[in-house]
């Protein structure tokens, strides 16, 4: 188990150095300078410019000092917002983003669990069909879409929430629901599979024969069960959000890391656009290596060392 | 002992032969693979109204060139932000009103506009026919999304054949390649890409293509993995067949049920992200249209003219239902092993 993990957070770094390095240069191959009126700046004003960022001296000495500070959490200066540094921008707006993720993650993943079991226990009743049609509703319509509507029904017709906005709890709302539903859709699919294959195996049969109640076999031994291989859409649910995450944030104007990569985007701040990458690719690669430990911590049956190839 | 019965042998008639050859036979008739498939895939009702729905969506959105109804980027100021008004319903949302400070008034007569004018779907900020406008977003959309599936497809296969049938550190090295462009959410190397290749259709194509390749490069490993240790392919080799042409002549085929099926799930999620980034700013960038641009326009002034974000919305989201139903019953249908 240590060496795995210790061959695990290896790969992890080296992955990690290997975003950073194909960032830098792909930022470098863009047009674009944190001059913002080019045209009146004298040569000796712009070149004082270039110098505050750094950007005067030869690209390898850049791209040193980049490596070098982001792993001292230092991502530079934004160009967007002169003397900002850019690991301020992020750090100011994390919070908003993992609070919205991690409140899709639980709205959508619990009552998505739950409602796949049912539809398995039921299977090929209306129970079934209207959970099977929920989830196909929740995969197909985009989040944005979702969003849009949530808008302008429950906040502008009924007025139950604010449209937009960040605050209190209730500013969550909204947002937090429409980034549930595509987590919600996948996990309710996969469990459903799951548990039809399951409730089907011998083991069921023989706790069924043994005399346990029905609800006892479904809690102890199939939904146990089946809760294992629901671990490994985790990784792919993450990306859901935080996909989801940057329109969602726009849509409803909340200060997260989302919403700060699109108007980075839309405005060529291109250090932001690096750290942003760099963040996502950071959370995605540990939640990825969570989800494979608490895999292999769960299921005895599965030999990481075999796994791992 | 009893008389016996002489029969002499002209009471023997001959059968002809040639008829009765096959009457102990008993089998179906044979079914290619696409025929199998098929006679799965027709007792399937949701797939197949979802795959009418699409066919009809591909016809208009393909069609919409011959008869859409006006120039879907043609300006006409005077006319902008009409409702929807269809010829003799009066039907409240599609008869040209729109409730305007508490009340209810003809926009059609309050712009100025013909008797003989009306637009199915209204018009948008710029006077231009939303109808027109959804019909040709939509046919930007999908052919994003299909062109893109197709660089994918050629992508992700060559390299999942190609890392799965080398094997060995070749095939080590490539799954560590994508395993590093896996770590990246996909969106956040789809806008890199955009950046570099500067927005536009062609680059939101590329864009798209090149990072959902890897799913399909993974399965398509996986599977060659398998196919490479059959005799087949050992005998293949054993006649001396060369590697290309057993890739083509013998895996191929094999792996063909997969390479549809993924490819069934890779096109809505290539919709998506068209959708996604236009919708965002960064996609398909004005006159043209798609059914991103269109949403996000309709999101501007939803309070007032939601008709204008409803059609582009409803249009999406059953494109998307539509695919994502017909994927699952092909899935069905090529596999039906599998579980689902």
């Amino acid at each position: 188990m240590a060496k795995y993990l210790v061959k695990r957070i290896f790969y992890l770094l080296l992955t990690l150095f290997i975003v950073i390095t194909v960032t830098f240069f792909l930022m470098k191959l863009l047009p674009g300078t944190p001059l913002q009126n080019q045209q009146k700046l004298s040569p000796s004003q712009q070149h004082l410019i270039l110098k505050q960022y750094g950007l005067t001296k030869p690209v390898w000495q850049q791209y040193l000092i980049y490596v070098g500070g982001v792993f001292q959490g230092n991502f530079g200066t934004s160009f967007q917002f002169s003397d900002q540094p850019v690991s301020y921008l992020i750090s100011s707006r994390i919070g908003p983003s993992l609070l919205l993720g991690v409140q899709a993650m639980i709205i959508g993943v619990i009552p998505g669990i739950l409602v796949g079991a049912l539809g398995a226990i039921k299977k090929n009743t209306w129970v079934d069909t209207t959970t099977t049609i929920v989830s196909i509703l929740g995969i197909s319509i985009p989040s944005f879409v979702l969003a849009v509507l949530l808008q302008y029904f429950v906040g502008l017709k009924l007025q139950w929430f604010p449209i937009a906005d960040w605050g209190g709890f209730s500013y969550t709302v909204l947002p937090t629901i429409a980034l549930a539903a595509s987590p919600f859709a996948d996990t309710a699919r996969f469990t459903r599979t799951e548990m039809v294959d399951v409730l089907n195996s011998d083991y069921i049969e023989l706790a069924r024969a043994k005399g346990l109640s029905k609800w006892g076999v479904i809690y102890h031994h199939a939904l146990r069960n089946s809760l294992i291989p629901v671990v490994t859409i985790m990784g792919p649910l993450a990306v859901n959000i935080m996909t989801g995450s940057m329109v969602i944030e726009n849509i409803f104007s909340i200060p997260g890391i989302g919403e700060q990569f699109v108007k980075s985007i839309l405005t060529n701040d291109y250090p932001t656009i690096m750290a942003v990458t760099i963040v996502y690719s950071v959370m995605l690669m540990v939640v990825l290596l969570i989800t494979d430990i608490v895999y292999g911590i769960i299921d005895p049956r599965i030999r990481i060392s075999g796994k791992s190839n | 002992m009893a008389d016996e019965v002489k029969l002499p042998a002209d009471s023997f008639e001959p059968l002809d032969k040639s008829k009765h050859l096959d009457s102990e036979k008993i089998a179906a008739p044979n079914l290619t693979f696409m025929q199998d498939a098929w006679r799965r895939l027709k007792k399937n009702k949701s797939a197949i109204i979802a795959m009418i729905i699409l066919i009809i969506f591909f016809v208009l959105a393909f069609g919409s060139a011959f008869f859409s109804p006006h120039n879907p980027n043609a300006v006409n100021p005077q006319l902008a932000n009409l409702p929807p008004k269809w010829p003799g319903v009066n039907i409240n949302g599609l008869n040209g009103t729109l409730v305007q400070a508490g009340s209810r008034v003809n926009a059609y007569q309050a712009a100025g506009a013909g008797a003989g004018v009306h637009y199915w779907l209204g018009t948008d900020y710029l006077g231009r026919d939303m109808l027109s406008r959804i019909l040709f977003g939509t046919r930007i959309s999908l052919t994003v999304a299909i062109v893109a599936t197709a660089v994918d497809l050629l992508i992700g296969v060559t390299f999942g054949l190609f890392s799965g049938w080398k094997g060995g550190w070749v095939d080590n090295f490539m799954q560590r390649v994508i395993e590093i462009i896996m770590s990246i959410p996909t969106l956040v190397v789809v806008v890199l890409l955009i950046l570099i290749l500067k927005p536009g259709m062609s680059s939101i194509t590329l864009a798209i293509a090149f990072s959902s390749w890897t799913t399909m490069a993974r399965l398509i490993r996986a599977q060659t993995l398998e196919l490479k240790e059959q005799e087949y392919v050992l005998a293949a080799k054993t006649l001396g067949e060369s590697s290309i042409k057993i890739a083509f002549k013998h895996l191929l085929p094999n792996l063909s049920s997969i390479i549809i099926i993924q490819t069934m799930f890779t096109i809505p999620s290539a919709i998506f992200f068209e959708a996604f980034l236009s919708f965002v700013g960064i996609g398909i960038s004005a006159p043209q249209a798609s059914l991103g641009t269109l949403l996000n326009d309709g999101q501007k002034n939803f309070q007032f003219l939601p008709y204008q974000m409803w059609y582009p919305a409803i249009v999406l989201s059953v494109i998307m239902i539509a695919f994502n139903i017909f994927a699952d019953g092909l899935r069905d249908a090529f596999d039906p092993q599998t579980k689902g």
